[in-house]
């Protein structure tokens, strides 16, 4: 059997949920023979070299580059995951939501207590930035989404338990205690 | 201005449960209540000062900042804005130089929107400084502004001389119109005032009289239909200290202005009705709470049960018949559709927010301040004097056999004649729409948005407890109306701007429905999105009270009745879209920190 290919992102998140995938511990060496990774921070590789079996997304969408990279990963996986609490939620990113965008960057930039250094009184402009969402946006907003696994971050075992049963078919035991947050 | 406040709380003598008055009272000499206020009563009543503030927040009248010197209150009701509020709104606003939703720099307009009024056979209208003005036109909302400008009293403004009727009398002196144009059982001037009182009640005991009520099968006219016999029944073998009589004069479904007619033309009816169930329950608290739009009726309310007590018909012994204690004390709200719910209302007579209880205890058990507590609608308890004077036979000999008596209809909208129409149950849509001279009928919306949205293939079907039931409004659409855009979408803001916030469901499926319902609109819907609005609405139904249970019925029933109008803006050959649209999104940063947007290659 051809291994399965597997891509992964973090967008607007923190890193954590890939965390959690590396937390598999020496089970990561199991994953190796299932799986073959293409574009995805584990292995820096930056384009897709080839279609791509499941796409992993951890956090949601604040700016436009994150849109391009969501939609770049629609486009070249079968199956997409969100991956996390931000990704399928927004998370603490989207505290920002029912603020206006233009009251963000002031306190950002202009008004909070740490913009000491900026003198000028500049909000960053320049067109090689990407550009600020008015708010922040689960994926599924943005593009459609397979599968969601949810955590803050989602247990290593979840993402072994659920990637296991995708590549291998087989069905998959989400006990209680796995999708309850409180 | 401190005096004047501990004052007002001390003429409540720092009763906490009156709060809804104390701070009325506070807004009308203060034009608001602000924060040293709010102070004060967390200190007198002995709440806490969020306690005070949670109250202020949840009434749409109240405002704990400065409002205007004259406010404007312009409904937002369906009927409004077909007939014209639009340019209103944009006369106002230019006239009074003040956007709606905020206070004119010079601190002189307030301009606020606000929902039903009750005057939707008489739209535009307005509440200016408490005072009700009907059928605006631009030139009239010029001359008023012109008027308030120049100093005149809110008095003086009415043009138009009164209202017919009772309207015209000095206790009320308003503009308004009864536009009564049907009667029957209820509405006729067969009824000598307070006759029950004064010749049946002394030789009938108050089984007798529940006997009665129930024999004649009258069932609660607000829209539940609970039985009333049954009702007073329950509430008469409740044990409490006291047991209180409600009347709900909160209509707020949009559409209905039924009660504000029968407290106009009616009110000894209704005071009556509250006396017979006071006397058959063995209550000796009576309430009327009326809805804050009906301020206007307030002191010439207040004038007829003066009178009732200087005539012994209220107060301690009535009729001279002993131990039978009842009087009648009228709350007025501040501005809140919640609060027909009848636990959301035992709160808000109780000074709190306006959220319903759980259930059980029902308000029989444990309603206002717990005592065993019956709450009838105006029109359930005008009819009550009629059928203990002519008896349960001839009231069963009216309406059909699921649903004895008649129905008042407030009807509004696209035809010719709208206003308050009295027809026995039993009576189908096609002679409503008919009687009121609607032509060219697309839609009629019965029962107001919590109810249902029907189309001409409906229009054999009766009003009835066990067809289409309705607390009476009816609001009728055009075949030129755009039901979705203006129908459907008007129903939605409304109930997301009326729900309490108490169930995470109607708290929040409103607007998540909304989203999808505009995605829709925005012609960026697929097939799977109006299944989706229909499996989403099904979540609302645990919603804790009718508001939440019913707030996606303007969603389900334009889909189960007016498909076609969905299918016709969905997109044909897309099977997925989020409708995220990346131009829209980013346009507010754009412009906040002065670029332009890059949206090639994406």
């Amino acid at each position: 059997m051809s291994k399965k290919i597997i891509a992964t992102a973090s967008l607007a998140g923190c890193f954590g949920c890939h965390m959690s995938i590396l937390d598999i511990d020496e089970r990561i060496l199991d994953l190796v023979e299932l799986v073959e990774f293409n574009k995805s921070p584990v292995d820096d590789i930056k384009k897709f070299t080839k279609r791509v079996d499941v796409g992993i997304i951890e956090g949601g969408c604040c700016n436009s580059e994150n849109v391009e990279n969501l939609k770049y990963f629609r486009e070249n996986c079968d199956v997409l995951i969100s991956l996390g609490e931000c990704a399928i939620m927004g998370g603490l990113p989207a505290l920002r939501n029912g603020i206006p965008i233009k009251e963000c960057l002031a306190e950002a930039y202009l008004d909070g207590p740490t913009v000491g250094l900026n003198t000028e009184k500049i909000i960053p402009n320049d067109p090689e930035l990407p550009m600020i969402l008015d708010k922040v946006y689960p994926c599924h907003e943005v593009v459609k989404i397979d599968y969601y696994l949810p955590g803050c971050p989602p247990r290593a075992d979840l993402i072994w338990d659920a990637l296991v049963a995708l590549l291998t078919g087989s069905e998959m035991d989400l006990p209680y205690e796995v999708i309850k947050f409180d | 201005m401190k005096e004047k406040i501990l004052e007002i709380i001390s003429n409540y003598n720092k009763d906490k449960t009156r709060l809804m008055d104390i701070l009325h009272d506070i807004q009308s000499i203060a034009g608001y209540v602000d924060a040293e206020s709010i102070e004060l009563l967390h200190k007198e009543l002995g709440i806490s000062a969020s306690q005070v503030r949670e109250v202020i927040s949840f009434y749409h009248f109240y405002s704990s900042e400065p409002l205007g010197k004259v406010n404007i209150y312009l409904n937002d009701s369906v009927t409004a804005i077909m007939h014209g509020r639009e340019a209103i709104l944009e006369t106002f606003e230019k006239e009074c130089n003040v956007k709606e939703g905020s206070v004119s720099e010079d601190g002189q307009f307030g301009l606020f929107h606000t929902s039903c009024i009750g005057m939707n056979d008489q739209e535009p209208a307005a509440i200016i400084n408490g005072k009700m003005f009907t059928r605006l036109t631009p030139y009239r909302v010029k001359e008023i502004v012109k008027d308030l400008k120049s100093g005149k009293d809110i008095k003086e403004l009415i043009y138009e001389g009164d209202g017919g009727g009772r309207n015209a009398l000095p206790g009320i002196h308003s503009m308004v119109c009864n536009n009564i144009r049907r009667r029957s059982a209820l509405l006729t001037h067969d009824y000598t005032p307070f006759d029950v009182t004064k010749k049946v009640l002394a030789n009938t005991s108050p089984e007798a009289i529940i006997d009665v009520v129930e024999a004649s099968n009258i069932r609660g006219r607000g829209g539940a239909g609970f039985p009333t016999g049954m009702k007073w029944k329950f509430g008469r073998k409740a044990v409490g200290d006291h047991h209180v009589i409600i009347c709900n004069a909160d209509e707020g479904e949009p559409g209905t202005f039924k009660d504000r007619v029968i407290l106009t033309e009616f009110p000894e009816l209704v005071f009556e009705g509250m006396v017979i169930a006071g006397y058959a329950v063995g209550a000796d608290i009576g309430l009327l709470y009326l809805r804050y739009e009906y301020k206007y009726l307030l002191n010439y309310l207040n004038g007829i049960l003066a009178d009732m007590r200087s005539k012994k018909l209220l107060g301690n012994g009535i009729n001279k018949i002993e131990g039978f204690n009842f009087d009648i004390r009228i709350q007025l709200g501040a501005g809140a559709y919640i609060c027909g719910e009848e636990s959301a209302l035992i709160e808000s007579l109780e000074g709190k927010r306006g959220e319903p209880r759980d259930k059980p205890p029902f308000p029989v058990e444990r309603g206002y301040l717990n005592y065993p507590t019956v709450v009838n609608n105006v029109e359930t308890l005008a009819l009550i004097p009629k059928i203990i004077t002519k008896g349960s036979d001839w009231f069963l000999g009216l309406g059909n056999k699921a649903s004895a008596g008649t129905k008042i209809l407030s009807i509004s909208g696209d035809c010719n004649y709208p206003g308050i129409y009295e027809v026995e149950w039993g009576t189908t849509i096609k002679d409503i729409l008919d009687m009121s001279g609607s032509l060219d009928v697309q839609a009629i919306q019965v029962a107001g948005p919590s109810g249902a949205l029907i189309g001409e293939k409906d229009f054999g079907r009766q009003i009835s407890y066990t067809d289409l039931p309705t607390g009476g409004s009816m609001i009728v659409f055009g075949k030129e109306r755009d039901i979705l855009n203006d129908v459907v979408m008007n129903f939605l803001n409304f109930f997301i701007e009326e729900s309490c916030g108490s169930c995470s469901t109607c708290r929040n499926m409103t607007s998540v429905l909304k989203e999808r319902f505009t995605k829709i609109l925005n012609g960026r819907g697929v097939k799977s999105d109006i299944d989706d609005l229909l499996n989403w609405s099904e979540l609302l139904k645990v919603s804790r009270c009718g508001l939440g249970q019913t707030a996606a019925n303007p969603i389900t029933s334009s889909i189960t009745n007016f498909r076609h109008l969905y299918e016709n803006l969905i997109q044909k050959d897309v099977v997925f879209d989020t409708g995220f649209d990346l131009e829209e999104s980013v346009k507010a940063s754009c412009a906040a920190v002065g670029r332009q947007p890059i949206l090639h290659n994406m």
